[in-house]
């Protein structure tokens, strides 16, 4: 059956499916990086699927690989995972998990898959979104986990293949279609220079959370402006 | 023993947190003034993880590859390329600016 929702629909597991393989194949950093801070294979391995939240892995291993103990190593890695309960609720409304099937929503839950959700127009394709990405990213990374653990640093930095600026590539062109109306673009552009201003200053994975509390002041002084766009000279604040 | 007890911590609070997130009713999520705030979150998110991806190390702000490949990225969306060539033109550009001329 050929609906018009169907080269959209391609579209989006395009989209989900190249982040997962950008994200994934950072699965061998971790794996490499884990084995190197003291982990045994098994435990580098478990990590990834359990934990799955890339920061808060690195955070950990980090931690207990330079020396300090179970309970920093705990909170640098839990601190990491807050904005996480923010994309949960972001999702709500898309995902609508009930019962037991909250459990693997709230797994696959993590930027990527929060990321490339939010920015499809339709609640299918939102869905959609959601579950190709994460599930994507959680295969892909833990069998580069895996591989990284066994094989470490012989496949070379991930780096040297761009994939980190192909995360930032990824994430720049799920906002642009999002900058069409001011309202977001003066809330992305309030977002990243308060983020970037917080870098320095504040526990990695704050900036984050502060950059939504951004979202939350500007839709406290604003209301909701449904046409924007043919309204050029209405106020914003 | 004690790298089992901190990745099964972390494991149990990194899920917690994300569970949580999921516990809060609809209705309240419903009510106009949230629903106006839940619009306006993805692009201050999506903004915020640009910036993140982009030009942080750590807790330090740096300017590397990854710029360029941002850059790259734009010129795509302004020539209105699909998502997967603007994905390819940032890593490439980030990879060959490292490659060929030793960006960071």
């Amino acid at each position: 059956m050929a609906t018009p929702s169907d080269p959209a629909r391609r579209a989006v597991i395009r989209q989900g499916l190249s982040v997962a393989v950008a994200t994934g194949l950072y699965g061998i950093s971790f794996g490499a990086l884990g084995v190197a801070s003291g982990l045994t294979i098994w435990q580098t391995c478990v990590t990834s699927l359990l934990l799955f939240s890339g920061g808060s892995q690195f955070a950990l291993i980090g931690v207990l690989g330079g020396g300090g103990g179970v309970g920093a190593a705990i909170a640098a890695s839990s601190l990491l995972g807050v904005r996480n309960t923010l994309y949960g609720l972001q999702l709500t409304p898309t995902m609508a998990p009930r019962g037991l099937w909250r459990v693997p929503v709230a797994q696959f839950t993590i930027d990527e898959s929060t990321a490339v959700s939010i920015a499809q127009d339709t609640l299918p394709n939102r869905r959609l979104g959601f579950w190709v990405t994460g599930i994507g990213i959680y295969v892909g990374w833990n069998v580069m986990t895996l591989v990284g653990a066994l094989v470490g640093d012989a496949i070379g930095d991930p780096k040297q293949y761009g994939l980190d600026a192909a995360a930032s590539g990824a994430f720049i062109a799920l906002l642009w279609p999002r900058l069409k109306s001011r309202q977001p673009v003066a809330v992305a552009i309030a977002a990243a220079v308060v983020a970037a201003a917080l870098v320095p200053v504040v526990p990695v994975g704050i900036p984050v959370i502060a950059a939504a509390a951004v979202a939350v002041v500007f839709g406290l002084l604003t209301r909701k402006r449904t046409t924007d766009a043919q309204q050029p000279d209405g106020t914003i604040l | 023993m004690t790298v089992w007890i901190a990745i099964v911590g972390a494991s149990v609070i990194a899920f917690a947190l994300k569970f949580a997130g999921y516990t809060v009713p609809p209705s309240f999520l419903e009510k106009p003034r949230v629903s106006h705030i839940t619009t306006l979150l993805p692009a201050a998110l999506l903004a915020a993880l640009v910036v993140m991806q982009t030009f942080t190390t750590g807790s330090q702000l740096v300017l590397d590859a990854r710029g360029a490949g941002l850059v790259a990225a734009i010129v795509a969306l302004l020539l209105r390329a699909p998502f997967i060539v603007v994905v390819v033109a940032a890593a490439g550009t980030a990879a060959a600016l490292r490659a060929f001329a030793g960006w960071a």
